[in-house]
């Protein structure tokens, strides 16, 4: 059955600033049984006191369409949109990669960073601090590959996403 | 010596002169919003506003004995009168007692606004004595909750609440509140604009979409009207626009438990509740419909059964308030949003524009009398004046009495067997009389929601029709209705078990009832009388009536607890997994229910 296709699909949300807001947000997902791949959040517009929400989940569409109804719902949410639901999105993360190595490890993974495009925030004698920009799927691939040379520590942001084209959220 | 100054309702009413304390704005802001009762019990966190409730008159306190019951009755005092409930409760315990009354409401969709104390801002997160993360606790179990942490925010969120509670879909909302900031002082009307809330609910329907519903309806063979309990949310002129459209459709109407008296339930058109322990008509009907019309109902599992056997054949239409509630459980073909009597009203006036013949049902009503004709809520009670009370015909003959009086009657009830049985045997023929726990299921509701209840419609009739596990939940609520003289009646269908229980282990479980007996009760009578009640009992069919009738007469509290046959089960009956047409009409089909498969066991 076509509608039991688990899919991926981003949503943002609009949201008023107020505590407690997120923990609705993440509340509903927990109680609902709802998966978060991913889940980023900040204020964008402090004047008008609204934070953007980029959630990264999958679910059959049905589940898909219950999880907007039901972010909806929630009264601090302003508006709610599938970013990827008229065609693709723009959807990046950020990752800092701290590798720990020295000789020829260091070197081969300074090479693969450059091939990368990420950008050395720290480095020390025995340690490079690696900023990477890009897809998720970018970042793994970047991950993985560092993995033997020395990969120490790793944080990555989420995933912020627009839908393309003039449509906003 | 100076007399405390009371303030009359004139002065009250009249603009402050001097700056008010953020207690005295609640209780402004509370009368100003037309509350008229608060169900409350008081604590350290609370005191300022008890105290600012004590200096006015305009909103009147019941006294509960237990928070839960607080909540319980403002959902009845809500239900009967399509007002919001207020509950005001302390911080701490107080709070986490109201937690299972908040949940209640939110299932059942009862708007309400639940006061709580909190510690002062101060003391917010140092574990302070009484100090709970209330907001925290009641996220999930309301549908907004505040913790006012300024005191230029208090009156705006009360008004909000309130707003929030009543507008769309109701619901709870909790707003709780710092002790800091119920002593310290609290602008009424605070300067600037609060900003508007992002969404107000639709409410008229979209025209094409109500097009595309009568359309379909104009053609149907085999319809369907599925009521629910947001026809009486609506408020009556949605039960009168309900029984104008079946009316002048002639279509056949369902409903559920929460829905029960939105239209009235011995009209001929009407084919009793549907559902797990629905009618056999009603369930055949609903599998066997070829347009089923969904009318502020949201397809809870006890209605649906085995939702891949639900209704297989049926263009199905869905008109609800809530978005979140269309395609959750079942795909329907055209969803309505909006405020289902407007629904209901557009559907009517496109149902007359529409120049089609109105469908020939004759078949379709020959083959619901057929169904009909099986009595599935008939049941064999011995007639001899020494034999044991079948619990059904203690409830016939309650609803029949209490006909004949000609009384305005509200019945509460608690949850389990006796819930169902009520459900079938009492009638209903206007809406806001049926106050039952329905999507929580919470055992001892009903005895507090009789409270509110009778609070709420001080000269009508109210009875809770409990079962005597479910109601010693609550039974604390005796001191209640003690306290304020209500009338109440709870009538105890006494089988010395949780009754539901016990047949779910008798039908599922090899008859191991398994803590299910109700070992030593108390002796009703006595404990009526203990809380300046009236006891009264009835062991066998003979005093029956004589019983009912003396606590009909009763103008004070009542007791009668009515001793019923121990082994009865509920019927008719959809097995867990099963589908709505493979219910179980009696104890002859019961071995049919040891078939029930292991996906089945596994539901409740």
């Amino acid at each position: 059955m076509a509608n039991m296709v688990e899919k991926r699909a981003v949503i943002g949300v609009l949201i008023e600033d107020e505590s407690g807001a997120l923990a609705r947000v993440v509340g509903l997902f927990s109680g609902r049984g709802y998966n978060i791949e991913s889940l980023t959040v900040a204020s964008i517009d402090p004047e008008a006191r609204l934070s953007r929400i980029t959630i990264v989940t999958t679910g059959t569409a049905d589940v898909i369409e219950q999880i907007k109804a039901q972010l909806a719902r929630l009264v601090p949410v302003h508006r709610v949109r599938d970013l990827g639901a008229d065609g693709p999105c723009v959807a990046r993360e950020l990752a800092m990669v701290k590798v720990v190595s020295t000789g020829e490890t260091r070197t081969e993974g300074l090479r693969i960073a450059d091939a990368f495009r990420a950008r050395v925030v720290d480095t020390t004698s025995g340690s490079f601090v690696f900023e990477l920009t890009g897809t998720a799927d970018k970042v793994d691939a970047f991950v993985d590959l560092m993995r033997p040379l020395g990969l120490a520590e790793l944080s990555r942001t989420g995933v912020a996403a627009m839908a393309r084209g003039p449509g906003v959220l | 010596m100076d007399a405390t100054p009371q303030m009359t309702d004139a002065a009250y009413d009249a603009k402050p002169t001097r700056t008010l304390n953020g207690a005295e704005v609640v209780m402004r802001v509370l009368s100003e919003l037309g509350c008229e009762v608060v169900f409350g019990y008081p604590g350290g966190a609370v005191l300022p506003i008890y105290d600012a409730l004590f200096q006015q008159s305009a909103v009147r306190h019941i006294l509960v004995r237990h928070e839960q019951a607080a909540v319980h009755a403002a959902e009845a005092y809500a239900r009967s009168t399509g007002k919001v409930g207020v509950v005001l409760v302390t911080s701490g315990p107080g709070a986490t007692n109201a937690v299972t009354g908040l949940l209640d409401a939110l299932m059942d969709s009862i708007p309400l606004v639940c006061l709580s104390g909190q510690v002062p801002t101060h003391l917010i997160g140092n574990d302070a004595f009484q100090e709970a993360d209330t907001t925290g606790i009641t996220r999930p179990v309301t549908k907004h909750n505040y913790l006012v942490k300024r005191a230029e925010d208090l009156a705006p969120v009360l008004r909000e609440a309130f707003e929030i509670a009543r507008s769309g879909r109701p619901g709870p909302v909790l707003v709780d509140l710092p002790k800091d900031i119920t002593v310290g002082p609290a602008p009424l009307n605070p300067e600037g604009k609060r900003r508007e809330r992002a969404h107000p609910p639709r409410l008229d329907p979209e025209r094409e979409a109500i097009r595309a519903a009568v359309r379909a309806m104009k053609a149907a063979r085999r319809p369907l009207l599925y009521t629910g309990g947001g026809v009486i949310n609506s408020g009556p002129q949605a039960s009168t626009a309900l029984r104008q459209l079946a009316d002048m459709t002639g279509f056949p109407v369902t409903s559920t438990l929460m829905g029960l008296g939105a239209y009235p339930t011995t009209d001929r058109q009407f084919l009793g509740m549907l559902g797990m322990h629905g009618s056999y008509e009603a369930n055949l009907a609903t599998h066997g419909c070829d347009v089923l019309v969904a009318l502020g109902a949201r397809f809870d599992d006890r209605v649906t059964g085995r939702t891949n056997a639900f209704s297989p054949h049926s263009f199905k239409i869905h008109a609800d308030i809530d978005p979140a509630q269309i395609n959750k459980i079942i795909h329907v073909d055209v969803p309505v949003l909006g405020d289902v009597g407007r629904t209901i009203e557009a559907m009517i006036a496109e149902w007359r524009d529409i120049p089609d013949e109105a469908p020939n049902l004759d078949a379709w009503w020959r083959q619901i009398e057929a169904w009909r004709a099986i009595d599935s809520f008939g049941f064999r009670q011995d007639t001899a004046p020494s034999a044991i009370i079948r619990p059904q015909h203690a409830v016939r003959r309650l609803y029949e009495i209490v006909r004949e009086s000609g009384r305005d009657a509200f019945v509460s009830t608690e949850v389990g067997q006796h819930q169902m049985w009520a459900a079938q045997h009492f009638q209903f023929d206007k809406p806001n009389r049926w106050l039952t726990s329905g999507g929580l299921g919470t055992m001892g509701y009903g005895l507090p929601a009789a409270v509110g209840a009778q609070v709420a419609n001080p000269d009508a009739l109210v009875i809770d029709i409990a079962g005597e596990a479910s109601t010693l939940m609550n039974i604390q609520e005796l001191g209640t209705i003690a306290q304020y003289r209500l009338p109440v009646k709870l009538f105890i269908l006494n089988n010395r078990y949780m009754g539901m229980v016990r047949q779910w282990q008798e039908l599922l479980h090899g008859s191991r009832y398994s803590q299910s007996y109700s070992e030593a009760l108390p002796d009703f009578v006595r404990l009526a009388e203990a809380f300046q009640g009236k006891g009264l009992r009835a062991t066998h069919v003979g005093e029956l009536d004589a019983v009912i009738r003396e606590m009909l007469a009763h103008d004070g509290p009542v007791v009668a607890d009515i001793c019923v046959a121990q082994d009865e089960n509920c019927y008719p009956m959809i097995p867990s997994g099963a589908a709505h047409n493979e219910m179980l009409l009696g104890p002859e089909q019961q071995a049919q229910a040891a078939s029930v498969t292991q996906a089945g066991m596994a539901l409740v």
